[in-house]
């Protein structure tokens, strides 16, 4: 490890700010629920098919509850109450059943509602035994085949066919990368449903559907017995349907998910409240599911100066790692997000990124960490661009980054042709051989600009950590001190998909989640 | 007649007029010594002569990459280029925001809507929203523009009456659904609301939308009028030059590329 710079203490000063800020925010979170948290209950029930013109039957069946005004009791307790009527299909009883006065969809007699909740509870615990014998299928398959060492190699394939996708997911893997990510359709985020089926004509990417990620996955699981080296497989829980995504990537047996507590509010304008309950679901899920975490700092930077907001990368930092820790996700998940954009005309840049990876390191030891490359300052010329990735490469192998994405020559021009990939992979894989172990060879010295600046960097983000406990995260964001985005508790999308749960609100897979 | 020639050239490699390039692309095939003849072969066929393959990579198991460097016979006379370049190129992110910082010296500020009855976003989010469109960030990531997304089925009244309040530069209305020529009533309505909160004008007014051009916006009275495929980089040049031209800063008749037309 290249320096303490800090002391332990002001670190775990920290951790306990970022604790005082996310506390009240989980008053927020145990009081709701959402839509696209009880449509993720039914897709755990096996509800995942889609009805007439694609709309999925998890929609179809919530949006009736929440007409009914019932949704605030939990979609598990309606699914129970809908299969007690006998009908032939969960989506059958739950139109029948909303189809009955207000006066008839009261609460059973007690020891009836115990029956049912038992015999519910009973079904969530199979259905989550299903998906971890799914996943067990994935863990034996790493094992057998194991990774390459960290960083872990992670390259992008956006062609907007999964079945296009799927060949040049495989050309990258015999290449050498170890992290497929598969980018997902202009604005998926904004769909308040999770569409259905394979996508041949994706916008800028594919979306994200349960049938695209078995999809890849399958073709991955061969690629990996091919190569005897385990193809990890990445994709999107953000945006308005967090936790339905991070279901099907469970379900799916996907090994990372992109999925940041605050993205979606700052940088697509999904409501605050929204975000903050649907990203935790989403977070229990990760956490059973083994599924590592990539969070979304990086953003941050290419938005604001990436010198002058470096400290709000860091503070937000150890506020992801909060919320998902209380999430229940460990260390090892925590792909924690950062990257390599300080203006290249600067002086300095190589100590100044150093400083900041080192930084992160430093505070987040024993997380895998998510390094991404130059994309703000990325110009036409393909052999600077390349000479720039490359440093990239040096800071990522230097300060042990977990995941590394790799920069692409030709970023700010087009989709990565086959062969930007292959060339990234080369040189990322030369300079990964040839400086590993640096970080123990050279020792950063105390009072020398490396150490000063990770200094400046983390005095300036217990500062941002302080305001944000002394004024609340809503606040906070409502100033603008992430990103340089202002966002309004009240704001954004999805607001009209948050209720107040009833006191009898039932979710076995939150209480058997929590409980595990 | 021929125009005399004046300046006849040739790439450079290392020597003048050695008509040397280098070129690099991939072709589906293993990596074999077939593969790099075939290499060679596809280079000569677009015409260039002392073709060597200097690198022939394995970029997957049925992918060969080649980096060849090869010369061309080609030449041209240079004083026959014409280019005219009284047009203004379009500004980059970071250097419209310098020019930003520099030229008007303060935060522009923009508020979009999707107004009347219309729900969907999906045109004032590309264009605004922080994340943008196509790669091409919004207006919200520009540290040069303040800009504020009211979202949909915004009154008119509103629209402007939550701009004035935060002396807006520029409105932009989204008109994305247009049944029955539902587009264009409520477009009008917006232009007789500005004219009596008394902005139009003063304010630039830009309209957008899948069925929307320039001339139909001028039509209705807006100041400019964006159709599908415009990107947020686009809209955020427009902005900057309207507001200098009519701060007096730019020359009327300047014109730069990407506006409307």
């Amino acid at each position: 490890m290249p320096g303490p710079f800090i002391e332990d203490a002001q670190i775990a000063h920290a951790r306990k700010l970022a604790e005082e800020i996310v506390n009240p925010i989980f008053d927020l979170i145990r009081r709701n629920t959402t839509v696209s948290i009880e449509r993720t209950v039914l897709r755990f029930f096996g509800i995942s098919g889609a009805g007439a013109r694609g709309v999925p039957l998890a929609n179809l069946m919530v949006d009736k509850l929440k007409a009914a005004g019932v949704l605030n009791r939990g979609a598990a307790y309606w699914y129970g109450r809908a299969l007690q009527l006998g009908a032939k299909s969960p989506l059958e009883a739950v139109e029948r059943l909303t189809a009955l006065p207000t006066d008839k969809l009261g609460p059973l007699p007690a020891e009836q509602e115990q029956r049912l909740r038992a015999e519910v509870r009973e079904e969530a615990r199979a259905a989550l035994e299903d998906m971890k014998a799914r996943l067990a299928q994935r863990d034996a398959l790493r094992q057998q085949f194991p990774m390459s060492p960290a960083p872990h190699k992670y390259v992008i394939v956006a062609t907007g066919n999964i079945y296009d996708d799927v060949d040049q997911a495989r050309a990258a893997a015999q290449a050498g990368a170890d992290v497929i990510a598969v980018i997902r359709s202009t604005a998926q985020s904004l769909l308040d449903y999770v569409p259905h089926g394979a996508t041949t004509e994706g916008y800028g990417g594919t979306y994200a559907t349960q049938e695209n990620f078995r999809i890849m996955r399958e073709a991955l699981d061969e690629e990996s017995r091919k190569l005897k080296r385990y193809i990890q497989l990445t994709n999107y829980s953000s945006g308005l349907c967090m936790s339905e995504i991070a279901f099907c990537a469970a379900y799916e047996r996907l090994d990372m998910l992109l999925n940041d507590a605050m993205y979606g509010i700052l940088f697509r304008d999904i409501n605050m409240r929204r975000t903050f309950i649907d990203q935790y679901f989403s977070r229990r899920i990760c956490a059973l599911a083994g599924i590592i975490i990539n969070t979304g700092e990086d953003n941050y930077i290419t938005t604001a100066d990436a010198y002058d907001a470096a400290h709000t990368v860091i503070a937000s930092q150890f506020i992801n790692e909060c919320f998902a820790k209380r999430a229940g996700l460990k260390d090892w998940q925590l792909g924690i997000g950062h990257s390599y954009e300080i203006d290249p005309y600067r002086d300095d840049t190589l100590l100044l990124e150093l400083s900041q990876a080192m930084l992160v390191r430093r505070c987040f030891p024993d997380a895998p960490l998510k390094y991404m490359p130059p994309t703000k300052h990325k110009e036409t010329d393909i052999f600077f661009s390349h000479a720039y990735d490359v440093m990239a490469d040096l800071v990522a192998i230097w300060t042990r980054q977990g995941i590394q994405l790799l920069g692409m020559m030709t970023e700010a021009m087009h989709t990565p042709l086959l062969a930007d990939r292959f060339v990234a992979l080369k040189s990322a894989n030369y300079i990964h051989r040839a400086a590993r172990g640096i970080d123990e060879e050279f020792t950063v010295r105390e009072d020398g600009k490396i150490a000063n600046r990770a200094r400046e960097v983390f005095a300036q983000a217990m500062k941002l950590l302080q305001e944000c406990r002394d004024e609340g995260m809503v606040a906070a964001i409502g100033k603008g001190h992430f990103g340089d985005v202002k966002r309004e508790e009240t704001g954004g999308k999805g607001l009209d998909g948050v209720l107040e749960k009833s006191p009898d609100y039932f979710n076995p897979f939150l209480e058997i989640l929590e409980a595990a | 007649m021929v125009k005399p020639s004046k300046q006849i050239i040739r790439p450079y490699g290392d020597r003048r007029d050695d008509g040397v390039v280098q070129l690099s692309f991939t072709l589906p095939v293993p990596l074999s010594e077939k593969a790099k003849e075939a290499a060679a072969v596809f280079t000569r066929k677009m015409g260039f002569s002392d073709v060597k393959v200097a690198a022939a990579e394995r970029a997957a198991d049925n992918y060969t990459f080649f980096i060849v460097y090869a010369r061309s016979g080609m030449y041209l006379d240079y004083a026959e280029i014409d280019v005219p370049e009284v047009v203004v190129k379009k500004m980059s992110f970071d250097d419209l925001n310098a020019f930003i910082k520099e030229k008007v010296g303060r935060r522009i500020v923009v508020f979009g809507a999707c107004t009347g009855t219309d729900t969907h976003t999906v045109g004032i989010d590309a264009i605004l929203n922080m994340k943008g469109y196509a790669g091409d960030y919004g207006l919200e990531r520009y540290p040069g523009f303040e800009a504020f997304n009211l979202g949909s089925q915004v009154p008119n009244e509103d629209l402007i009456k939550k701009a004035l309040a935060k002396n807006a530069d520029a409105i932009l209305v989204s008109q994305v659904v247009t049944q029955r020529d539902v587009h264009k009533d409520n477009s009008r309505h917006f232009i007789e609301a500005a004219k009596a909160a008394g902005i139009h004008g003063k304010v630039q007014l830009l309209l957008g939308g899948p069925r929307v051009d320039h001339k139909l916006a001028l039509e209705l009275g807006f100041d400019a009028g964006f159709g599908p495929g415009t990107k947020p980089s686009d809209v955020a040049n427009y902005i900057v030059h309207a507001l200098l031209k009519k701060e007096g800063k730019e020359p009327q008749d300047m014109h730069f590329q990407g506006e409307p037309t």
